[in-house]
């Protein structure tokens, strides 16, 4: 009963979301605010990690693999594969899902404990589409982006590590990598990242939106924020695949 | 002019209004009084919207909020201006965008209409050059009067204050009272208060409605006020012993 009550509840959020915009330029602007907060601001720990992924993954990969006969190319071969087709977005998106999410529902949270949102409503101002629909959509704009980022980061902090360790020469790792990669992997990462965008930025939005409860109630709703969006990302991780490849 | 006519809420079994019928008049400060749980605040938020009452209707100047369309209710609400108990300003835009902000969204004017008027508003409200400081940067008195300047930034015809004086000092939450009287006489509009705070009440208050228990139990003006025979309103009267003592009883 809670989860359908929760899931229509949702579905209502989102519907309402996308209603026509009183003006557009002030959601245009709203986008871009967002667009900053969650991809420029969130460059700095994707690339951390992206690197750090990029560079462990090559060490434990030599670590198993380096016997005489297995080509150090393989080397090259399975990092790519692993940073496109699951480091890279599955990794990245649970980080986001704890900066990006929480921010969010914290934020909305707040505005509704601190009666921000009914400000807007009593002006004739549908929150939902003002507050809600920037976000969602500057996030599946920008998270992609930064999956693609976190993808070339992780392949070339790879690379270095491998070639200054003396595993495996840049050239064998490149070689490896050129010959895995497939465009079909590549696009399949891609909608990876869009639906776990959708996942964090919706998930996130509605626990916020809904918050009861003053400071408690926004610190439980950034908390089933995360914990929700986590939840959902490894669960469509499982589903896509089963789908999709 | 803003009646209630006959204005229901439950939330599930627990009735919060029982069927409440007042007449607030233009050009006058109406103030809605009643101890913490009477129902002023679940009243006040039916009447702008908030909440859809389970029964019963608003009138504003004879537009039934029930007939109205969306698109009129939505009219509706730009003649509405709000003032909440926690000024209710966005955190993440200055004074002057917080001010701007109803008109940016729903006139065309063009922006040097725009801040001449928000510099009208924040000029009125006697916050003037405070435009780039952040809410977090002036006092929660001067909060609720950028509130009240971005009520009235756009031509409203109804005010609404909630609690307007909560978390104030008197001298400020007088301060506040008087603004409100003011801006109702100038512009003539009909303003209601929700307030368990007597000082506004014999301050500003042109008439007064008394909830208890989701009821209304009395109605009159401020000048009538101590001479009531209801005993209820009287416990809210002279529960201070300042009072008691003030007016000897």
């Amino acid at each position: 009963m809670g989860v359908f009550y929760h899931f229509g509840k949702y579905l209502i959020l989102l519907r309402n979301s996308i209603r026509r915009p009183e003006r557009t330029k002030m959601y245009v602007k709203r986008l871009f605010r967002e667009m900053n907060e969650v991809g420029v601001k969130s460059l700095g720990i994707v690339a951390l990690i992206a690197v750090f992924l990029g560079m462990v993954t090559t060490l434990q990969t030599a670590y198993q693999l380096i016997v005489a006969w297995i080509p150090v190319t393989v080397i090259g071969e399975i990092v790519t594969e692993t940073s496109i087709l699951e480091l890279s977005p599955t990794i990245t998106c649970l980080v986001l899902a704890g900066r990006v999410g929480s921010a969010m529902a914290s934020e909305l949270g707040t505005m509704r404990v601190k009666e921000q949102i009914d400000a807007l409503e009593v002006m004739g101002v549908n929150p939902a589409s003002y507050l809600v629909f920037p976000k969602i959509l500057a996030t599946v704009i920008v998270i992609p982006m930064l999956v693609v980022i976190a993808m070339a980061l992780m392949i070339s902090s790879g690379a270095f590590i491998g070639n200054n360790s003396g595993i495996v020469p840049i050239n064998d790792f490149l070689q490896g990598a050129q010959s895995i990669f497939k465009e079909k992997v590549f696009i399949f990462s891609l909608q990876k990242a869009y639906t776990y965008a959708f996942v964090i930025s919706s998930i996130s939005c509605y626990q916020g939106y809904y918050t009861q409860g003053g400071a408690t109630g926004v610190g439980k709703a950034s908390t089933r924020a995360v914990v929700w969006s986590c939840v959902i990302i490894l669960f469509a991780d499982y589903i896509l695949a089963q789908l999709l490849l | 002019m803003i009646e209630l006519k006959n204005l229901q809420k439950s939330f599930g079994d627990l009735s919060i209004l029982k069927g409440v019928d007042a007449v607030f008049e233009t050009g006058k400060v109406n103030m809605i009084i009643g101890a913490s749980g009477s129902g002023k605040t679940v009243t006040i938020k039916c009447m702008v919207g908030l909440i859809e009452p389970s029964a019963g209707d608003v009138l504003y100047d004879g537009r039934s909020v029930l007939e109205l369309g969306l698109r009129d209710k939505k009219k509706l609400r730009q003649e509405i201006g709000m003032l909440f108990q926690s000024a209710a300003l966005f955190d993440s835009m200055t004074v002057e965008e917080n001010v701007a902000f109803p008109l940016r969204m729903f006139t065309k004017q063009p922006e040097s209409e725009v801040l001449d008027r928000v510099n009208f508003c924040l000029k009125r409200v006697g916050l003037e050059n405070r435009n780039k400081l952040m809410p977090s940067e002036i006092s929660g008195g001067m909060q609720k009067r950028v509130g009240i300047a971005r009520a009235i930034s756009m031509d409203i015809k109804y005010l609404f204050c909630d609690e307007p004086n909560s978390g104030l000092d008197p001298k400020t939450a007088l301060k506040i009272d008087h603004l409100i009287e003011e801006i109702t006489d100038e512009f003539n509009i009909t303003t209601v208060v929700n307030t368990h705070d007597m000082n506004s009440v014999f301050e500003v208050g042109d008439k007064v409605v008394f909830l208890y228990n989701g009821k209304k139990l009395w109605e009159g003006t401020p000048d009538d006020i101590l001479n009531t025979e209801v005993e209820e309103l009287k416990d809210l009267i002279f529960a201070s012993r300042f009072i008691r003592r003030a007016y000897g009883v």
